[in-house]
């Protein structure tokens, strides 16, 4: 099956609705639990990320018998370096993001933490895609 | 340990409502940094946070966590509680701060994360 919601960038008060849908679909699916949770996870940093440091994206997902597959596309500064970005502790969030409480430098290698492959790719002042891989039966 | 036990050592008032079953939690993690909550591998586990924005119920919803307990004074609003009571979690309020209520329920025998 595939979807796609629309993220808003800079509405805290939505972040997250997107990835409590597509939650609610894997649920359905019957997922085992602990996957679950990770594909959460994963999904509602690559959320939270929109909504922190983008303009607009929207994700888009496609599930089948081996794997859930969850592209993030925004409209947004981008990123200058990727690798420096995905280290821990490396941040340029905001006060306001702070205050939400995120903005730790802490998302990316989360995300990497809960899928079995993540591919962020970024064009300075066009955006950023990052694309997430959950293999289900592992 | 029930989430009723929880409310009676904290002294915490219980939000939400229709949540009419009680958690079961095993361990508790204190902080207002929900990136760092988002990394917690362990299920069971209570929120103690003084971070009382919708953020704080989509990250327990994500990271399965069922309670959270707001220290300070921190009374979430409707619409959290709202949000809370459809994903069956428990939300409780207590006027300590949010060492006091670590300690309460490190002496109960509630475990931490690390
Ligand atoms: N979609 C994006 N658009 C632009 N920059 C991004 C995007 N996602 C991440 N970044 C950049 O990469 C940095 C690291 O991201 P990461 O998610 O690891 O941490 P964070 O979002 O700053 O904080 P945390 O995730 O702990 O709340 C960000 O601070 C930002 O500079
Ligand atoms: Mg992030």
């Amino acid at each position: 099956m595939e979807f796609s919601y629309i993220i808003e960038g800079g509405d805290f008060s939505k972040a997250g609705s997107a990835s409590s849908e597509v939650k609610k679909i894997l649920k359905q699916l019957n997922l085992a639990p602990e996957k679950i949770k990770k594909i959460a996870v994963a999904m509602y940093e690559a959320e939270v990320n929109i909504v922190a440091h983008a303009y607009k994206g929207v994700m888009e997902g496609k599930i089948d018998a081996e794997k859930v597959f969850l592209r993030f596309r925004d409209e947004g500064p981008g990123i200058e370096d990727v690798d420096k970005a995905m280290q821990e502790g490396f941040s340029t969030a905001s006060e306001e993001v702070r205050q939400m409480g995120f903005g730790a430098g802490m998302g990316l290698p989360n995300i990497r933490k809960n899928s079995d492959s993540l591919k962020v790719s970024s064009e300075v002042g066009k955006g950023t895609t990052v694309e997430i891989t959950s293999y289900i039966n592992n | 340990m029930q989430t009723d036990a929880i409310s009676k050592i904290t002294q915490a008032k219980v939000l939400t409502k229709g949540t009419t079953e009680s958690v079961d939690i095993s361990y508790a993690f204190t902080s207002d940094l929900m990136s760092d909550v988002l990394t917690i591998d362990v299920s069971k586990l209570v929120l103690i946070t003084g971070l009382n924005n919708l953020q704080t119920i989509r990250t327990a919803e994500m990271a399965e966590i069922r309670c959270i307990l707001f220290g300070r004074d921190k009374k979430p609003s409707m619409e959290m509680i709202t949000l809370a009571e459809k994903e069956g979690m428990v939300l409780m309020v207590s006027e300590k701060s949010l060492f006091h209520l670590s300690g309460l329920l490190f002496q109960e025998g509630i475990k931490p994360v690390y």
